[in-house]
């Protein structure tokens, strides 16, 4: 029934469904092991595709658009910094307001281009390469957000693991206290850490504005920004669950169409709370066989210094 | 100092009141017009349309009236309050544009007797408020005749949002509209459980082009699937709006909502003091349902499409005319009848040569 130019399709599919959230979950990792628990990821996911689609829009330049939704992502996170980190307001009621602020702002910010459209982001093309069967497509003919978001996780997950500032990191939020006696400045690099999660977020977005669904709709991330928070958790914060998580969600939510296309009666509201169901299913099952890897000890908790 | 304080926030209370109070008598003269949103106005879609037809109101009638819209407003409590704000702010006449809508309004309206109220595809009415909807199934017909002549794999794609009875119609209008030119048309169905989620609506597409579907039709409010339509080079139909920014070479025409002229009609009936509370479904020959210019198709097929178009606004046509069996091969509308208005409203069964079971059930 699939042959393998229609199987490759359908793997493509699934590695750009996956690459949304992986790229804001990417981001908000990396804030949650710094003990900064950002709610305000959808929000930032959203204003990023606004301010993308509306630099790309106005000038004819994709790389400039995801350099703006980049920015914009940061800048909001910024918002969510001055209030969690800097005034030491209470994490998850500064999260939700992100977000609620980042939707009415994209809204505001793209309703001049309602109704209008882009051309997609280009995927590469690699004469020979892109032609293979079955994985052609799926390895070489992504763009460039796929190799991106890839890249970036390599760079995440090294950095956590091997590098000095990323000790420094992962003690700020196992032990604020402990890192601000060691003379670390705990309140800049969260900073720092929420405002990778922005950029990222941005970066998410613009995935979707530009390349995904190259058009601006209000409310056009539905969501996917809550389920990146999830798989931040499910993934017991680690990159190379959250990349597992990430793609497998992707794969269950597009063969779910596929499985309701050749009609086999099931109900599709089953169908529908399937990539729920397995991605849950399964990050519980291997965080369940590494115990003792939870959540960073200071997440969430907001530090002030004392004198 | 304290003393001081609570007098000056009293003074400054008492002076915003004024001022609230002052600019309410200067709007008297002005009819307060407001609408109820259940999605963004930059959807492009259903609220999007409604929009137009409050901006219609607006043109046509100038200054003496004035609008006010609410959006994102979520169907249950919340719903409420807006609407009960709306009313206490002199709105005379508050459109609320959602199915959930219904009860609330019906509570608000009980309060607010001198206000009149118009809600949008329920079916509980009261003296002050009146039901409106449109028979979008009319053009789902032309769609399905269109589809059928189009397509090279004789299969139909149609991305589905909630197994409600305006959906199921719709897919039953289109696969009759494909019988009717082929008998043996197909029609894939998959449901995305989501008015609105362009993403999820795209790969729904995807999906459903790479089983074969070379013509789309879609049931939920973004234009993705005629974007990923475009890119993939096949046919697809628009929904809500003329979408054919978005599919160029794809669009083979659109079912666009058209408000105004309903709009406009009860908003004169209030100005003149003639409004009552009336039950309205209004179709293509009503001006309420209208087809996008036909677009990428051969001159016959156009040609046809437009004949049926023609004979529907007449009412020569009605895509529910027996003879029309259900799945088990059960004759439901016998030859010669149609099908009663009631029965679409609240129709949960597929017409025959649909492979696909109705969730739920």
């Amino acid at each position: 029934m699939l042959d393998a130019a229609i199987l490759g399709a359908v793997l493509a599919s699934i590695v750009a469904a996956a690459t949304i959230l992986l790229l804001a979950s990417l981001g908000e990792l990396v804030a949650e092991r710094a003990g900064t628990l950002n709610l305000g990821v959808e929000g930032m996911m959203i204003v990023g595709a606004a301010v993308g689609y509306a630099t790309a829009y106005g000038s004819g330049s994709l790389i400039l658009g995801t350099i703006a939704a980049v920015l914009a992502g940061a800048a909001l996170s910024l918002v969510f910094a001055g209030l969690a980190i800097w005034l030491a307001a209470n994490q998850v009621a500064s999260g939700l307001a992100t977000t609620i602020l980042g939707l009415g702002i994209a809204g505001l910010i793209g309703s001049p281009f309602v109704g209008t459209r882009l051309d997609a982001a280009p995927a590469l093309y690699i004469p020979g390469l892109s032609d293979l069967p079955l994985i052609g497509r799926v390895v070489f003919g992504q763009d460039a957000f796929v190799y991106l978001s890839l890249i970036l996780l390599g760079v995440v997950a090294y950095g956590l693991a091997r590098t000095r500032t990323g000790l420094v990191l992962r003690a700020v939020g196992e032990s604020h206290v402990a890192a601000h006696a060691l003379g670390h400045p705990v309140r800049k690099i969260r900073t720092l850490a929420v405002m990778f999660g922005g950029a990222c977020a941005g970066l998410a977005g613009a995935q979707l504005s530009l390349s995904y669904t190259p058009f601006w709709a209000s409310d056009m991330t539905a969501g996917r920004g809550w389920i990146a928070l999830a798989l931040v958790v499910f993934s017991a914060w680690k990159p190379m669950w959250l990349l597992a998580g990430a793609y497998l969600f992707g794969a269950v939510s597009i063969l779910q169409l596929h499985v309701q296309g050749f009609g086999l009666g099931i109900p599709s509201q089953l169908l529908s709370a399937l990539p729920y169901l397995a991605t849950v299913g399964a990050l519980v099952v291997i965080s369940a066989l590494k115990r003792g890897q939870g959540a960073p000890a200071s997440l969430g908790v907001p530090f002030v210094p004392d004198r | 100092m304290r003393k001081i304080l609570s007098l000056a926030a009293a003074l400054a209370a008492g002076l915003v009141l004024a001022g609230g109070v002052g600019t309410q008598a200067q709007a008297q003269e002005k009819l307060k017009v407001g609408f109820v949103y259940i999605g963004p106005v930059g959807d492009f879609g259903w609220t999007y349309q409604h929009d137009q037809g409050r901006k219609a109101i607006e043109k046509e009638f100038g200054d003496k009236v004035e609008t006010t819209y609410v959006e994102n407003v979520p169907e249950g409590p919340d719903a409420e309050r807006v609407i009960e704000q709306l009313a206490r702010a002199g709105n005379k006449l508050i459109f609320t544009t959602s199915f959930g809508y219904m009860e609330p309004t019906l509570k608000v309206a009980k309060r607010h007797p001198k206000v009149m109220f118009e809600h949008a595809t329920g079916y509980k009415r009261d003296k002050n408020v009146s039901t409106y909807n449109s028979k979008f199934h009319e053009g789902r017909y032309i769609l399905g005749q269109i589809a059928a002549k189009t397509s090279k794999t004789g299969t139909i794609g149609y991305i589905a949002s909630f197994p409600i009875p305006e959906v199921i119609s719709g897919i039953n209008s289109l696969m009759l509209g494909a019988q009717s030119v082929n008998p043996d048309a197909k029609v894939k169905i998959v449901w995305v459980n989501s008015w609105f989620d362009p993403a999820k609506e795209a790969d729904a597409a995807k999906a459903l082009i790479d089983q074969g579907a070379d013509v789309i039709s879609q049931h939920t409010d973004s234009p993705a699937a005629m974007q990923a339509a475009e890119a993939r080079g096949v046919k697809a139909f628009g929904q809500a709006s003329d979408m054919i920014a978005f599919g160029p070479k794809a669009q083979l025409t659109s079912i666009v909502d058209n408000w105004s002229p309903y709009y406009i009609k009860r908003v004169k009936d209030v100005l003149d003091g003639t409004w009552t509370s009336t039950d309205t479904w209004a179709g293509m020959g009503d001006g309420e349902v209208v087809m996008a210019p036909y677009t990428n198709m051969p001159d016959d097929v156009k040609a046809m499409a437009e004949a049926t178009e023609a004979k529907i606004k007449s009412g020569e046509l009605n895509p529910f005319k027996g003879p029309i069996y259900n799945q088990d091969g059960k004759l439901v509308v016998k030859e010669g009848e149609v099908l009663p208005n009631g029965d679409i409203l609240s129709m949960n069964w597929y017409v025959k040569g649909i492979d696909d079971k109705v969730p739920g059930k």
